[in-house]
């Protein structure tokens, strides 16, 4: 086992003509808590969705965990379906928009990948479903149907499914960027439970600054496509050295 | 004649009508999730066929369909030395499932693109095969999208059951031609039959809003 | 023979073609069946429409009614229905007539939604807009709520036209010389259904195409919004 969980080397990646991600360079640490901000469309969303392999890349390569994600083999070839499928067990992701699966009820949401992909029995599936429920704080909310709950409610749902994976790592792509503000705070407080009281490697995605800095090892500041600082978040929050981070942390701040 | 004596007849007609709705409607259904599902394959010869299937019986008329397969589909199999004769049974069912199915396509392909992209990803997320997806993401969040559309169908389906009386299935037409041809007596036949047919489409209406109350059922719970 | 066209069966390419000419008959009475359908169902649809959306109940409710009666029964029965019973009453038309005012019926049930659809869809603000204006009745609908309909309308009337045109061959049940109906005699003459019936398949195949295609090119052109007002 290496110390580190996810390598990007001079990973590429281009919608058209745009080149989102500019020979990418960072890596973290088993059991690291890392937070990603800057502004939009500055690539950081891009980093989970490679990640989770919802989005390819075109030049460089990613490894996870020791092993090429989007490549296999000594030669580096593509990688296949069969790979990928592989890859993806030891990842987990929290959605901005929850993605729920609406004709399922809480308790189905968080069981039907554990028995349909695992293999685990629904009981199994359901004790661990149940754990998971009391940890997000709605036990009680188990035969409901997504629609029955408040967005902060569902994005908690969010997390237990992806946690029933037992992914190695989660990655949060802005999981509070789409509740009212009210709501914000129920979620966040089980994201920070979660990286105090577990190992998992986490990667978040992320507008909230002051949450960032609570809960993160490490924070990178992301624009245009690269890194442009990256520090604890004491140093980072409180004496930025770049330009680029004091105009963005000024904003937001003028902004929250 | 008194009306209530052409009761017997037209009601046989109509269990064959109740029947070749039912089998036509259900095997049109599996034609319609075939290719609809088919024209948004990867593959491209499972997507060119469907589309080919579609085009065809929705650009063609349901009754010339009718007639290639009664008429036309034996000579084409003699000249290929197959016994492709079918009774009027199979060739009025199947004529109907065709061209209903393709109809179907069309409406289980806009259902199945209704389903939003973050589904899938949260499915890919988790790992769910293709196989999966499909069946355990797309189709159940498709189906109450497809619900409306498909009890028109159905109901279309049933009128067009009458066209099979024109190759002798002793559907509910049929039976009807055969008592106006005895007795002469148009107005009062031709009025029964109509209204029977607005009668069992009442009732298939209200039966296709049952199943899709039923299949929509999580969308309302607790609203 | 058939329409003074001879046919010739010494080859299946040499017997399509001499039957070709027959079709094309049959065709050219298969389109005007379809477009004499389509007007009286774009007239019937809209007088069921207005009648539906009339203020008072005892006019809206037999209109509701009676279209939902069109819609949910068969074209071939209607057809049988006017044509058998209608000489009882003493009203006699030819056959094409007959089918023509057949389609016409049973499409009405349909226009007359689309009517509704569309005339809805304008709502009540352009209305009031309209009336805040100081617009007539007359100048509202004529210059507000048509030039907002029609683009809205005329789509879906043009699915509707597709329709009528594949369920013209229902017309030969009363003897009208439709396309379909011209391949079925060929073929009960020379034994052999399965070249005209293939070809009367691919003849609807282009029609439908084409009408297809031209609605999309009307669909183009509409104007879709910033109607002025003349």
């Amino acid at each position: 086992m290496t110390d580190t969980i996810i390598k990007f080397d001079k990973v590429v990646k281009r919608f058209g003509d745009v080149t989102v991600l500019n020979e990418l360079d960072f890596t973290v640490k088993r059991g690291e808590k890392v937070s990603i901000i800057g502004p939009s469309g500055s690539g950081k969303s891009t980093v989970l969705r490679i990640l989770m392999t919802l989005e390819g890349i075109e030049g460089g390569v990613v490894t996870v965990d020791g092993e090429p994600l989007w490549h296999e083999g000594p030669n580096l070839k593509p990688a296949s379906e069969a790979h990928l499928r592989k890859m993806r067990a030891q990842l987990g992701m929290v959605f901005q928009s929850f993605n729920l699966f609406p004709h399922m009820t809480v308790l189905r949401n968080i069981t039907e990948a554990p028995v349909k992909v695992l293999g685990l029995s629904r009981a199994a599936a359901k004790a661990r479903a149940d754990e998971l429920l009391d940890l997000v704080g709605l036990a009680d909310q188990a035969a409901k149907y997504p629609h029955q709950l408040s967005g902060g409610q569902q994005q908690r749902v969010g997390i237990a499914r992806a946690l029933a994976m037992r992914p190695k790592i989660l990655l949060f792509d802005e999981p509070t960027s789409a509740l009212d503000p009210e709501l914000v705070g129920e979620v966040l407080n089980v994201i920070g439970k979660l990286a105090e009281e577990h190992d998992l490697t986490m990667l978040l995605v992320t507008h909230e600054m002051r949450f960032a800095r609570e809960i993160s090892d490490r924070v990178l500041f992301f624009d245009q496509g690269r890194i442009c600082e990256e520090g604890s978040p004491e140093d980072l929050f409180t004496a930025p050295t770049q330009d680029r981070t004091r105009e963005f942390l000024g904003s937001i701040l003028k902004e929250g | 004649m008194h009306w209530t004596e052409y009761l017997p007849p037209l009601l046989q007609g109509a269990w064959v009508t109740v029947q070749l709705t039912v089998y036509s409607t259900v095997l049109g259904a599996m034609l319609a999730f075939a290719a609809g599902i088919g024209k948004l394959s990867r593959n491209l010869m499972l997507r060119a066929v469907a589309v080919a299937y579609i085009e065809v019986f929705r650009g063609t008329s349901l009754l010339v369909q009718l007639f290639w397969l009664y008429f036309a589909l034996p000579m084409a199999g003699q000249a290929l030395g197959l016994d492709l004769r079918i009774p009027p049974v199979v060739a009025g069912v199947m004529a109907l499932a065709l061209n209903i199915g393709a109809y179907g396509a069309e409406v289980v392909r806009g259902a199945i693109q209704s389903v939003q992209q973050g589904q899938y990803e949260a499915a890919r997320a988790l790992n769910f095969t293709p196989r999966q997806t499909l069946t355990a993401v797309t189709i159940p969040q498709a189906v109450p999208e497809m619900m409306p559309s498909f009890g028109n169908l159905a109901v279309q389906n049933l009128k067009d059951t009458a066209l099979v009386s024109l190759i002798s299935l002793g559907d509910m037409t049929f039976r009807a031609e055969q008592l106006r041809n005895f007795t002469q007596d148009s107005t009062t036949i031709y009025s029964m039959l109509l209204l029977m047919y607005f009668g069992m489409a009442l009732v298939l209406t209200a039966m296709m809003r049952g199943l899709e109350h039923r299949v929509g059922r999580w969308r309302k719970v607790g609203v | 023979m058939l329409f003074g066209f001879e046919w010739d069966t010494s080859g299946p390419l040499v017997f399509a073609i001499s039957i070709l000419p027959m079709l094309l008959v049959g065709m050219w009475v298969t389109i005007q069946a379809t477009v004499l359908g389509f007007f009286m169902a774009l007239v019937l649809g809209l007088i069921w429409a207005v009648l539906k959306a009339a203020p008072s109940r005892i006019v809206s409710w037999p209109a509701k009614a009676f279209t939902e009666f069109l819609r949910d029964t068969p074209l071939i029965v209607q057809l049988f229905f006017l044509y058998y019973v209608l000489p009882e009453f003493g009203i006699i038309l030819p056959a094409f007539m007959t089918g023509a005012l057949a389609l016409g019926m049973q499409y009405s049930a349909y226009t007359s939604e689309v009517y509704r659809a569309g005339l809805e869809a304008i709502g009540r603000d352009q209305r009031e807009a309209a009336r805040a204006l100081n617009l007539t009745t007359v100048r509202t609908f004529t210059h507000v709520i048509v030039p907002q309909a029609v683009p809205r309308i005329v789509p879906a009337m043009g699915n509707y036209l597709v329709s009528i045109m594949k369920d013209v061959p229902v017309l030969s049940v009363v003897t009208v010389l439709e396309m379909l109906n011209v391949g079925r005699i060929i073929g009960d003459r020379t034994f052999n259904y399965l070249i005209p019936l293939s070809l009367v398949g691919g003849l609807y195949l282009i029609m439908t195409l084409v009408a297809s295609a031209g609605l999309r090119l009307l669909g183009s052109r509409l104007p879709k919004q910033g109607i002025p007002l003349k």
